[in-house]
């Protein structure tokens, strides 16, 4: 190519912008910086003092006015994860001079209990997991299939179903709820983890279509047709190329879907009572008896919450797609 | 590269068949979850019937509607839910917005600050909600300590009183959602060709005109769709007040889905009057979007 004289030697790129130079606008991003971190400190007060609470001891996690230092302990997990009993004033005597004290029980005693069970707890974070888990695989599952058909194929009333696949996600779940309900209790799926796991997989699947076939519709269908040319069939191009090319977008889609269903509150309040029952709705309903154990509390909603925040990190590339049911894209 | 294909022992499937395949199984599940309970409540929502009882339901036509429609309590609701909606949109905007100014041009660790600001839109919203309840107690809650309310006899009692029971789910709505709304607004930022500004300030166009002339408009249609985003949430808020302040105090923050909630699972259990106000619900939500999406056509044309 001729190079006329003096034209650089680079295509330009990028340019600096002249009103952008020198101290004033410096200045504007240095506090518009200062202010971002401030608005990022202030967004985050809720969360950490959550973590502090659920290291507070029960009377340090009601002082007025609120402490800010405390001695950490972990009483608050002891007595979310326990039934505990109040004891009267000889039998702590008594129990304070054995010897097979676990390190649990010792806690409870500061606050003159013992410790006489398991609470339901563990039990609600394990259905989490499990219903969260499992219909996340099946939405991710079924999802992916649907979206490449849609993605790939032309289907009859294509943008019709699409949309009534997204309208179904802006259905409020109190709307649903009735009449699934009369279905579940009919079909005896009432409080069972499979009526909750196929309930997630519906909601999460829609958005599952939509997320994938925005990924999908990225990859190249040249890299297919060059297999389909080397005989692959239809099925075994998708298996081993649209496959590996989305697993970015597969990757986002079970994560947002795990999160949908982990924290999903009013579905699970209505239709599991306690056999089913997720740890959400399980929180509210630990206010209502006896003295709040705020420390207790905290400790069950960071168990909750931690899992999401990590989960978010990994996330932050994609989180745009993913609230916006891919409908937006950056850049 | 030279691929193999393994040998075909049958016919594939055609291109036809897979589609069929592929999309047949989500259909399935919609129509057994989605549209099926939409019809069957429907059903519901014109007889009397009750899910406790051993009767089976009987047809009353609009009975439930009139009920609803006459009643001066149901208005209530929606008058509240209608109150959330605009406070907690409106501010979310604001903040939201606000945000995405501030963190549109990238400094040293403006990736980490904005994943951060993201969180609280990831939480569960009545885990949060529940915890909120203790920030807002009057006497050790940390919330109005950070106002500058230290003295307890004068601070406010945040879910003691109507009116300020309901700013507190507002002020919890928009610290989890502004995020959202920063989000796309910062998509929409990036979006904005640099040379429109480069010839502004050739111009010599000031900073307010670069903003009202520039950066508002071509941000407009996303922040168009975030306000139909939060809006439909907004209608639809029930998981945030059973956390904080489960309807109370007497019911000045009970929303139209926690009422449902109420009618439909607690007390008397009328099934066919909370259809009907399901279907109500349904109506306006689908109504107020319908008028968005062509505000928004509209916006995008011009």
């Amino acid at each position: 190519m001729q190079q006329s004289p003096g034209a650089p030697r680079q295509p330009i790129t990028s340019s600096t912008r002249v009103d952008q130079v020198g101290f004033r606008p410096q200045l504007m991003r240095g506090i518009k910086a200062g202010l971002a971190v401030v608005a990022m400190i202030i967004m985050l007060i809720p969360a950490v003092w959550m973590g502090m609470t659920a290291f507070k001891s029960r009377p340090d996690a009601v002082s007025v006015p609120p402490k800010v230092f405390f001695e950490p302990t972990v009483e608050g997990f002891v007595s979310l994860l326990t039934k505990r009993r109040q004891l009267t004033g000889e039998e702590i005597d008594a129990y304070k001079q054995r010897i097979d004290l676990s390190f649990a029980d010792r806690l409870a005693l500061k606050r003159g209990q013992a410790i006489i069970g398991q609470s339901d707890f563990p039990k609600f974070l394990r259905n989490s997991l499990i219903i969260s888990t499992v219909s996340t695989f099946f939405s991710v599952f079924f999802g992916v299939l649907a979206a490449y058909a849609f993605s790939r194929f032309k289907v009859r009333g294509e943008n019709d179903l699409l949309f009534f696949i997204l309208s179904t996600r802006m259905l409020p779940p109190v709307v649903v709820t009735i009449p699934i309900f009369l279905m579940y209790r009919a079909l005896n799926l009432y409080d069972t983890h499979f009526g909750l796991i196929l309930l997630y997989t519906a909601f999460n699947l829609s958005f599952a279509v939509w997320l994938l076939k925005g990924f999908i519709d990225e990859i190249p269908r040249e890299y297919e047709e060059a297999a389909l040319v080397d005989g692959y069939t239809r099925l075994q191009a998708f298996r081993k190329i649209v496959l590996p090319q989305s697993m970015t977008g597969i990757a986002a889609t079970t994560v947002f879907s795990f999160i949908f269903a982990w924290n999903e509150y009013a579905f699970a309040l209505m239709l599991t009572a306690d056999v089913a029952r997720t740890a959400p709705p399980s929180l509210p309903s630990r206010i209502g008896t006896g003295g709040v154990e705020w420390a207790a509390i905290a400790a069950g909603s960071l168990a909750c919450l931690v899992p999401v925040i990590l989960l978010t990190f990994g996330l932050r590339q994609h989180l745009l797609r993913g609230v916006t049911f891919g409908a937006i894209r950056k850049g | 590269m030279s691929v193999s294909p393994t040998p075909r022992t049958r016919r594939p499937l055609s291109d036809r068949n897979i589609t069929l395949l592929f999309i047949m199984p989500t259909m399935v599940i919609l129509v057994l979850m989605n549209v099926y309970p939409l019809f069957y409540s429907l059903y519901l929502s014109f007889t009397d019937y009750s899910v406790i009882s051993a009767e089976p339901p009987k047809w009353i036509g609009l009975e439930n509607y009139t009920t609803i429609l006459s009643d001066q309590r149901f208005w209530s609701h929606f008058a509240v839910t209608g109150r959330f909606a605009f406070l907690s949109v409106g501010l979310q905007m604001l903040v939201g917005f606000g945000l995405a100014l501030l963190i549109r041009e990238k400094f040293r660790g403006s990736g980490l600050v904005t994943t951060l600001i993201l969180v609280p839109m990831m939480l569960s919203p009545v885990v949060v909600g529940v915890f909120w309840r203790l920030m807002f107690n009057p006497s050790y809650g940390i919330f109005n300590y950070l106002l500058g309310f230290t003295d307890i006899n004068t601070a406010p009692e945040w879910l003691g009183q109507p009116v300020l029971a309901l700013w507190a789910i507002v002020i919890v709505d928009v610290w989890m959602w502004s995020p959202f709304v920063m989000l796309l607004s910062l998509a929409g930022l990036s979006a904005i060709p640099n040379y429109l500004y480069e010839a502004a300030a050739i111009d010599r166009a000031g900073a307010w005109f670069q903003f009202r002339r520039i950066t508002l408009p071509q941000v407009m249609p996303l922040l168009l769709i975030a306000v139909l985003f939060r809006t439909i949430e907004a209608l639809k808020q029930f998981d945030l007040v059973m956390g904080i302040t489960g309807g109370g105090p007497g019911d000045a923050t009970e929303m139209v889905s926690v009422r449902l909630y109420r009618e439909a699972f607690q007390g008397q259990f009328d099934t066919g009057l909370s259809s009907a106000l399901a279907y109500i619900v349904l109506i306006v939500i689908v109504a107020i979007s319908n008028l968005y999406i062509r505000q928004l056509n509209k916006v995008r044309e011009g």
